[in-house]
């Protein structure tokens, strides 16, 4: 499941909804990995642009990696504006065992951060400038040059 | 025609252009210098689907997407 929400995610209620699904799923352990804007650099929050069709493809993939597993993944992402200490990103993983969802919620952040196609934003004055230092290129960037 | 979208931060309009492969597309936007650096860290895809050589035909009615540098989360 990916969910998209235009500012900031109401954190406590996604959980509690993501709980309260899979309560009788027969899961064993429920971790999610939360995102929250820390106040530094003189920032004021964040903001992303989101391209949906790709990052619902990327999603499904980690869902079909998931499944084999006997595991499922949830995740939910902000576009637009995220003021400081609001949250702008949530993944989750259910599965079985812990052993399974500890190492999928790293693998699955960890491309996340590398492959997801969002755009991040310093909120900084009052201009949008976009974080370029903190980005990474996909893979197999560069073959139009 | 193929539209050529420019996603996140690349600050470009799309293109329409009459092109069959993105040998084509490669060159026309190496002309181009308003795209400066992007070319060189960008990600291509053709109707959502990422691609990782020119090696790719072109209809009419197909997207090409730019994507830059992530940093999600």
């Amino acid at each position: 499941m990916l969910e998209l929400y235009d500012g900031a995610l109401d954190v406590p209620a996604i959980l509690k909804r993501w709980y309260e699904e899979e309560a009788k799923s027969n899961y064993g352990a429920y971790i999610p990995f939360i995102g929250t804007i820390r106040d530094e650099d003189s920032i004021e929050g964040l903001s992303f642009d989101v391209y949906e069709p790709i990052l619902i493809s990327w999603f499904n993939s980690w869902q079909n990696k998931a499944k084999a597993k006997g595991a499922i993944i949830k995740m939910a992402h902000s576009k637009g504006d995220v003021m400081l200490h609001e949250s702008s990103y949530i993944a989750a993983v259910f599965s079985p065992k812990r052993r399974v969802a500890l190492e999928f919620i790293d693998a699955f952040v960890e491309d996340f951060k590398a492959s997801a196609p969002i755009w991040k934003y310093d909120l900084k004055h009052g201009e949008r400038i976009y974080a370029k230092d903190r980005s990474t290129a996909i893979q197999g960037s560069g073959i139009l040059s | 025609m193929v539209r050529v979208e420019f996603l996140g931060p690349i600050q470009k309009d799309p293109l329409a252009l009459e092109i069959t492969n993105l040998n084509e597309l490669a060159k026309i936007l190496q002309g181009d210098d308003e795209l400066g650096e992007w070319l060189k860290t960008s990600a291509v895809a053709v109707n959502d689907t990422l691609v990782s050589s020119l090696e790719c035909e072109l209809k009419d009615g197909d997207k090409v997407s730019l994507l830059p540098p992530v940093c999600g989360g």
